[in-house]
């Protein structure tokens, strides 16, 4: 009677699920104890504990009502995992979509300083949102198009920061002639931290940008004399507009164009910069993207040992990825300089590396679109909750889990061909198949 | 001469908690091929772990030190080896099988995840301890100079050892450890034999998990200051270790760790101090450019 016995034997669904939630709840209980419930705290006679259950509770309560709600819906038995999933004919229509969205938000962050209820606030926020954009399109370059992982990439951001901020110091050179020079010792820096290492496997690549970019920090932390240390270097000039200072005298830009000073000039016409910035890191990957390096640099990400069967010089191929990656990294990196008109190293900690990276994981690699969305989606959630400054980065890096579990490719992963035979078709990034190299 | 003797003593103390931080990377990619990068953090968790029971266990007035230090030993390793657990559980194991990146970009924010929680929960100060062993010994008094070994160095060299023999044999001659070992060559054949590869992943994440909180109750002792951000940088340089002794071999690991020990004793004795981490860092590079397999590591062989 295998009927029967199966009946008998099975205990219910709700059985199953209260249980395994039981049990996650008391792991849960085992990690929270003592570290939430046991706090240590420095009194006058020395250090002791300070207990605080309430916490502990609420955790594994979470804990265990979650399982038992995701026990009882999503990974209910019989049910397929498919939650990552979406049929590729949403996905494409998705991308269509996205290809009718992308010029109605470039034009949307045209106008939008220029909007009557927009403030200063909003152009601020906009300015910091577009340096995020510029970086990650940037980084996408190296992530998303070239497979390369880089842990350092605020390294070449520092790069670009400190070159304008040292040649306006010391050269007394202004901001349009050290943003190209800017770009091109960052490039310089990527190619020689990049050549050596580019050789070895994603891995240990990621290990050893990595620790360049922290080596670049220390230098420039403990460089006193050259660097200013942990002072870092203030009184950056600001860029001019043609020649034309964004200031009360007579030569500025308002009495030059008769119109009444106001700083709000300066923060407007900042913003311009580096949306232009932006769109031009933009427009550039994607006209290499159609170039035969461009292709290359996909193809590498997708099977470097194919690409070296098939001939293509993969240090090069990499190393070009790195620079012009490390280039716009520069470029960032002084617009960074000249709007806030001081610098020191704290601005390039690894977290900010991470902060690019995941914008550009969670947008989805090689997604130009997706890099967009998410930069807007994370500087402006940052900024949200900027109340809640603990907090957020507990959730920054529990969403970063949570998306590779969900959408390992991000959350934009189709893939149009640059190249393709009659008719093109996007292809869902969960339908390729990746080789190792 | 004094001063070289006793920068080799500090190096050798050093180089045994970065050793045994380094066994869990090596351990975990020897099996898996994954850089845990949380790792650091794990240890950093475990340091927590050792200083919170240790306080505990004085709160309940167990105040003989011998006891109450073997007690914070085995609940730290207990406590850490259930994060080292759940990390692998949340984090990496939904992730097998997907796309390169994945794991690493999870164990990144599994990293920023568990710094943060700590954090918030305990606090962003430095959270400092006074010693709890003191003494040690003189030598060369006589001869006119003087090198000081503390009793916490010795503490900690002896239990290093003990240690890495223990692992040692239980990867050499346990039934898990040949498990560990078939896994590592090759993980679908072991699993068609009957290994239950989940858990043999699993039990190799709790040991590394474990040495990593050792490592932790060690750096406490013998820093006597503990906070939130410890866990990057020695993780970074227990990495190193990894690498350089080559990485997928226990002696390696340890060998490694040695000598990132003595090169950052011996940089800061005789260079500066403030470019020691420069110097790991730097070493870490050179070892991948130059001798990729490592000191004491197999040559890697990369099958289509």
């Amino acid at each position: 009677m295998p009927d029967a016995h199966a009946g008998a034997a099975a205990p219910s669904v709700f059985a199953v699920a209260f249980k395994d939630a039981a049990l996650a709840a008391l792991v849960a209980l085992g990690l929270a104890a003592p570290m939430l419930g046991l706090v240590t705290v420095q009194t006058q006679s020395g250090i002791e504990l300070e207990q605080h259950w309430g916490r502990v509770a609420i955790a594994v309560a979470i804990v265990f009502a979650g399982r038992l709600l995701l026990n009882l819906t999503l990974w209910r038995p019989g049910r397929k995992k498919s939650l990552g999933y979406v049929p590729p004919k949403v996905e494409a229509r998705l991308a269509r979509f996205a290809k009718y969205l992308a010029p109605l938000a470039i034009l949307g962050a045209v106008v939008m300083p220029m909007l009557p209820f927009t403030e200063r606030y909003a152009i601020d926020l906009g300015i910091l949102v577009l340096t995020y954009v510029m970086l990650g399109w940037g980084l996408n370059i190296v992530v998303g198009l070239a497979g390369l992982l880089d842990l350092g990439y605020v390294a070449f951001y520092a790069v670009g920061a400190y070159s304008y901020a040292l040649l306006a110091q010391y050269f007394g050179l202004s901001f349009w002639v050290c943003l190209p020079l800017a770009g091109i010792l960052a490039a310089f820096w990527g190619v020689i931290l990049g050549f050596p290492v580019l050789r070895l496997r994603g891995d240990y690549l990621a290990i050893v940008t990595l620790a360049f970019g922290e080596i670049i920090r220390i230098v420039l932390l403990n460089w006193y004399w050259f660097t200013g240390g942990p002072n870092g270097i203030s009184g950056i000039p600001r860029p001019s507009f043609f020649g034309l200072d964004f200031d009360r005298g007579d030569d500025g830009f308002a009495a030059t164009f008769g119109l009444d000073y106001s700083p709000l000039h300066r923060i407007v016409f900042l913003y311009y910069l580096i949306l232009a910035l932006a769109l031009i890191t933009n427009f550039v990957t994607i006209r290499l993207r159609r170039l035969p390096i461009g292709r290359a640099w996909e193809a590498l990400r997708e099977d470097e040992i194919a690409c070296r069967s098939l001939g293509i010089n993969t240090v090069n191929t990499k190393l070009t990825a790195f620079a012009l990656g490390a280039m716009f990294a520069g470029f960032a990196g002084s617009f960074f300089a000249t709007r806030q008109g001081f610098i020191s190293p704290e601005s390039f900690v690894f977290m900010e590396s991470a902060l690019i990276l995941a914008i550009v994981v969670l947008g989805g690699m090689g997604s130009q679109f997706g890099v967009a969305v998410a930069a807007v989606v994370m500087i402006g959630g940052f900024e949200l909750f900027r109340e809640f400054s603990d907090y957020r980065m507990i959730t920054f890096g529990l969403v970063m889990v949570l998306i590779m579990i969900w959408r390992p490719r991000g959350l934009v992963s189709t893939r149009s061909p640059s190249v393709f035979l009659k008719e093109k078709k996007a292809i869902s990034g969960s339908l390729v198949q990746e080789g190792h190299g | 001469m004094e001063y070289f003797l006793q920068q080799l003593i500090n190096g050798v103390t050093l180089g045994s908690i970065y050793g045994l931080i380094a066994i869990g990377y090596t351990m975990v990619y020897g099996i898996i091929g994954m850089i845990n990068f949380a790792h650091g953090d794990v240890f950093m968790v475990g340091s927590f772990m050792a200083l919170i029971v240790f306080l505990a266990l004085l709160a309940l007035g167990v105040t003989f030190m011998p006891l109450a230090l073997l007690i914070v030993l085995i609940l730290a390793m207990a406590l850490t080896s259930l994060y080292g657990w759940t990390v692998e559980r949340i984090a990496y194991r939904p992730l097998r099988g997907s796309f390169r990146l994945a794991p690493l970009i999870s164990a990144i924010g599994m990293s920023i995840f568990l710094q943060n929680m700590v954090q918030v929960a305990q606090g962003a100060r430095v959270k400092p301890l006074p010693p709890v062993i003191t003494g040690g010994y003189q030598f060369g008094a006589a001869e006119g100079f003087v090198v000081n070994v503390s009793n916490v160095q010795i503490i900690i060299v002896v239990t290093t050892i003990a240690l890495m023999v223990a692992f040692s044999l239980i990867v050499s001659k346990t039934p898990l450890g040949r498990a560990q070992r078939a896994c590592e060559q090759d993980r679908k054949m072991a699993a068609l034999l009957g290994i239950d590869v989940d858990r043999t992943i699993s039990l190799t994440f709790v040991m590394g998990a474990a040495l990593a909180s050792v490592a932790g109750l060690m750096y406490l002792l013998y820093y006597g200051v503990i906070d939130f951000y410890i866990g990057f940088v020695a993780g970074v340089k227990a990495f190193t270790a990894a690498v350089l002794g080559g990485i997928g071999s226990l002696p390696g690991a340890m060998l490694g760790g040695l000598l990132i020990g003595l090169i950052e004793t011996f940089w800061s004795a005789y260079f500066t101090v403030e470019y020691k981490d420069v110097a790991a860092f730097s070493i870490l590079a050179i070892v991948l450019i130059f001798l990729p397999s490592g000191l004491l590591g197999r040559p890697e062989v990369e099958k289509v």
